[in-house]
């Protein structure tokens, strides 16, 4: 064996046993001033982010708005589409309003929903809570929250317990019962990963397009400002000016969650 | 010791090949499952738990109440246990072996399980319910093994192993009370959201285990040498009784507070427990067997001419496990989800295979206990005469 050839296996070895420490601990000391993340410069950037549903909007613009909004998400991030309702995955879809908001049921809603929303369902998906329950439950940190208030899910993580499932007090979450790739039944969006069977997924905000500088793909799709998304905490995005000049309201705030997506009825 | 395990009669070996063959199609089902995913059982999007984890939470209260005899043997000194807290350490040993199982056969990915392990989490419940569990095998293994050790040489058990026995005793609690708050700490589950659901699951639990252990030991009695002897059988169904009591009375108490402050979310699940929901009922034969069994178990037990009896005792003693099995195996868990977050009903019934897997890891759990109670019943036929444990 020549020397070159020594001294490089030396040297190898050497980096395997010590030397390759390195970038490990350079990882523990960069942690402790927090995480370096390369910014994305054309990435959307909010303290808050919230949604605010338009009911008086979405009153005007017929079912056909909300379908819409379903498709978009649903296209996008190739959610399937089961036959068997046992196995369903959605990310978004419509409640009637009694369901959608159980605390504020009476006997006369159907009224007001048939006078005034002239019929239509709402639109519900995950509220991306402040203190979100499934983050709380969650075993192993494969649900969390961005500091930017997106509740995310990293599906290499997630062991399918479902513990998350449990906790949310909004039926946000979904199991891939089974394999969901054959059932992807819209053009599959290469952009964006297909799950696997066994992992929960839910509505993510559409980060991957907020780090594109896109707004989420519900609110594309609505053509006369049905939902708007925004920064809660700037007191000039348009979603504060809405929760000023409206009264609105979220699912199940009793339960101390802190939902972001707010109703303006 | 263990080779006791392998010397046995035509009997004992067709009994483990009974449970070989039950074991072997359950692992089969899994294997299913593993390919197609959880969509082989009835769970669905609103009924996202079955009867996998309804088993699991029923099973960990078996496991826990062996403390019912750790405690009055060791810490009281209470002789007439001598025979039998061994054989209640080996079912939690039994018992928490198919916890872990339940847990798993219920992941949707278990290839990542040790991720729980990996990233670790203290602020999910279900991370402390592992470590528990975990512990609590250990404790029992190492106590049941190396007392019944001892036993064998016809030496008084050595005095490291106290601590650990003592420490098997409030351990035996966390496991419960732990479990119990994987449910009790949800907000937005009425059904669960209540604060005597530790201590409704630790009085079912000491109901429960104790009252397998009786049927056990009938069992044992007629069909080995040994006999943990009628006193032990006698102040365990004291026990039960008691644990029976309890657990009416906090059923009780949850009834009152759900229905006397008629809160939606709450009275729900009952509703759709005792008479059904928006014309969806399924529950509710089971529910009334739950009561009707239950209750006819308390009145056998508490009057003492039917306890004291050895052929009403057992059927006492298995219509309040039946009772608590539905109860705490199936229906807990399920109506949790019944209605769902929307307040609409979608049902939950499991299906050949669920229930063929769920069937697989009992028969490993029997088989575990007979494997140890072979050794346990071997090693006490040996004794060294006029030597009482
Ligand atoms: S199912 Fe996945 S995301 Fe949900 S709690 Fe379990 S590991 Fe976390």
């Amino acid at each position: 064996m020549d020397k070159t050839r020594r001294d490089f296996l030396k040297i190898a070895g050497l980096s395997a046993l010590g030397l390759g420490a390195k970038p490990a601990a350079d990882a523990f000391a960069q942690s402790a001033q927090g995480p370096k993340i390369a910014p994305i410069p054309e990435a959307l950037k909010a303290k808050r982010w919230a949604m605010v549903v338009n009911l008086k909007k979405f009153k005007e613009s017929g079912p056909d708005a909300l379908q819409a909004c379903v498709d978009a998400c649903h296209t996008i991030h190739n959610v399937p589409k089961f036959d068997n309702p046992k196995d369903e995955v959605k990310w978004i879809w419509t409640e009637s309003l009694a369901h959608a908001l159980p605390n504020e049921e009476h006997h006369f809603l159907e009224e007001f929903v048939k006078e005034q929303m002239k019929g239509l369902p709402i639109l519900v998906l995950c509220n991306h809570c402040d203190n979100p329950p499934c983050v709380r439950v969650c075993p192993t940190q494969a649900t969390f929250r961005r500091l930017d208030g997106v509740v995310m899910m990293d599906y290499h993580r997630c062991i399918g317990c479902r513990y998350c499932m449990a906790g949310c007090p909004f039926g946000a979450r979904s199991l891939n019962w089974r394999d969901p790739r054959p059932f992807i039944k819209t053009k599959l969006n290469r952009e964006y990963p297909t799950r696997t069977r066994g992992v929960v997924e839910k509505c993510n905000f559409c980060d991957e397009r907020l780090a594109k500088g896109l707004k989420p793909a519900c609110v594309e799709a609505c053509k006369n400002k049905e939902i708007i998304f925004g920064d809660l905490e700037d007191p000039k995005s348009e979603v504060r000016e809405l929760l000023r000049a409206n009264f609105a309201v979220r699912r199940k705030p009793q339960l101390g969650t802190q939902p972001q997506v707010y109703y303006i009825v | 010791m263990f080779e006791n395990a392998l010397r046995g009669s035509k009997g004992y070996w067709a009994w483990i090949i009974l449970l070989l063959l039950v074991l072997g199609a359950g692992f089969a089902n899994y294997l299913r499952q593993w390919v197609f995913g959880l969509g082989i059982t009835g769970m669905s999007r609103d009924v996202s738990w079955g009867l996998y984890i309804g088993q699991f939470t029923f099973l960990v209260g078996v496991a826990a109440s062996a403390v019912m005899l750790v405690l009055p043997y060791y810490l009281h000194d209470y002789k007439v246990f001598g025979k039998i807290t061994i054989l209640g350490e080996f079912v939690a040993i039994a018992a928490v072996t198919m916890c872990l199982s339940f847990i798993i056969v219920d992941l949707g990915r278990p290839d990542r399980a040790f991720n729980v392990l990996l990233y670790p989490s203290p602020n999910s419940v279900l991370f402390w319910d592992m470590i528990v569990l975990n512990g609590y095998l250990f404790l029992n293994l190492l106590v049941g093994w190396t007392v019944l050790g001892c036993e064998q040489r016809g030496a008084p058990p050595p005095k490291w192993i106290k601590p650990f026995i003592y420490l098997s005793i409030p351990w035996a609690i966390s496991i419960h009370t732990v479990t119990a708050f994987l449910y009790a700490g949800l907000p937005g589950r009425g059904f669960w959201l209540t604060a005597i659901m530790a201590p409704r699951f630790l009085g079912s639990a000491f109901a429960s285990g104790p009252s397998l252990l009786i049927l056990l030991s009938f069992l044992l009695r007629r069909t080995t040498t040994f006999d943990p002897g009628r006193e032990a059988i006698q102040a365990l169904a004291k026990i039960v009784t008691y644990a029976m009591v309890v657990s009416c009375f906090f059923v009780a108490c949850e009834l009152f507070t759900v229905y006397y402050s008629q809160v939606p979310e709450h009275v729900s699940h009952f509703t759709y427990l005792f008479s059904g929901l928006h014309g969806k009922s399924g529950m509710v034969p089971l529910w009334w067997g739950v009561i009707i069994m239950g209750l006819l178990a308390t009145i056998l037990l508490i009057i003492p001419q039917t306890r004291n009896s050895d052929t009403i005792l057992p059927i006492a003693c298995a219509l309040a496990f039946a009772s608590l099995w539905i109860e705490k195996g199936i229906q807990l868990v399920v109506v949790g989800f019944i209605p769902n977050p929307m307040e609409t009903v979608t049902q939950y019934a499991p299906t050949l295979p669920e229930m063929s897997i769920t069937l697989g890891v009992w028969a490993l759990g029997a088989l575990i206990l007979t494997l140890l109670y072979k050794v346990a019943v071997a090693v006490r036929e040996q004794e060294p005469a006029g030597m009482s444990h």
